[in-house]
């Protein structure tokens, strides 16, 4: 896919717009429907979007794969954490009433923490799958893996 | 979505087939929004009909895209199979309340408690949110520990380890010395 001028150019225009709604559905997931899965999906899709056009080669330079898999352990750890911080703080596993002064900030703040690890691992997980399969085949792989 | 699944299952030309599966997700996607379930027809319209097509697309373009033709082999055993599974489904079905009844059980355990006090307790407008990340914490650490897990697995599966890359490297380097 090297000389698909219109693609390119429309990809381009569509890949900040995807990761924007990305974003707006990752912290509006309190108010409207959404939240951490659905927006590392689509965080994800902008990913996987410049991966068909530009080639998994230079994908994979935009996101190389130590830091995607240092991503992927880190929500799945800040998920974790955040329960223990509430252990330490005198509260049950996953209690977030405990991480403020206010149990409803502290809710709050726990869920915005517990989703944006959820939509961090979500991304890598599927940026990492999409990149390995389209790895597999030298012709998407820009003839480098 | 009938018409889709039976498709699927006859058609022997795998890109139709993912373009099909695409098309299933995202009429299950409409009729759970139809059923009033817009956060499931959310995930089912993004990770169904988008990324599972993209990566069952990107598997067609390591393996072939057509099926061979398998061997007809006796399809009564399976059918009957299948048949009597169903009629139990089917039956099990005939017990359950109906849709949007008001006393089914459902709506007796802690789906009360979920939307009266979860204003209250977690403060937050959307409720699935709440039950997701709050309530049911620890299910949801579960499932991303699941999406975790099977990115690991496919790393360790089809990834180039650190070790095949030198192993490719040092070939790379023993084809240009010679």
């Amino acid at each position: 896919m090297k000389r698909k001028a219109v693609l390119r150019v429309t990809a381009k225009m569509l890949i900040p717009m995807i990761m924007l709604f990305a974003l707006y559905v990752q912290f509006h997931g309190d108010f409207g429907p959404g939240g951490g899965f659905q927006a590392g999906v689509i965080f994800a899709s902008a990913f996987i979007l410049y991966a068909l056009l530009f080639g998994v080669a230079n994908a994979r330079r935009v996101a190389p794969p130590g830091f995607v898999r240092a991503s992927l352990s880190f929500g799945v750890l800040l998920y974790a954490g955040v329960g223990v911080a509430g252990l330490f703080l005198g509260g049950n596993y996953l209690d977030y009433s405990v991480l403020a002064d206010d149990p409803v900030h502290g809710q709050h703040l726990g869920i915005m923490l517990i989703e944006f690890g959820v939509g961090t691992t979500v991304a890598s997980a599927m940026i990492t799958i999409f990149l390995i399969f389209a790895g597999q085949d030298p012709e998407i792989g820009g003839g480098e893996r | 979505m009938a018409v889709t699944g039976l498709a699927m299952v006859r058609l022997r030309n795998l890109f139709a087939v993912v373009m099909l599966s695409g098309i299933f997700s995202l009429s299950a996607a409409t009729l759970y929004v139809v059923l009033d379930a817009v956060d499931v027809a959310f995930t089912e319209a993004a990770v169904g009909a988008g990324i599972a097509t993209v990566l069952g697309i990107a598997t067609l373009a390591v393996v072939r895209t057509e099926m061979e033709k398998v061997q007809k082999r006796s399809v009564v055993g399976p059918l009957l199979i299948v048949l009597v599974t169903g009629v139990a489904l089917i039956y099990g079905t005939l017990d359950m309340p109906h849709y949007g009844d008001p006393a089914a059980p459902i709506h007796h355990h802690v789906a009360p408690r979920y939307i009266e006090d979860s204003g209250r307790e977690v403060g937050i407008p959307n409720i699935v949110t709440s039950v997701l990340a709050s309530y049911r914490g620890y299910d949801t650490l579960g499932e991303t520990a699941v999406i975790f897990t099977a990115a690991v697995g496919v790393m360790v599966l089809l990834g180039r380890g650190r070790r095949r890359r030198r192993q490719d490297q040092r070939e790379k380097r023993r084809e240009a010395a010679e």
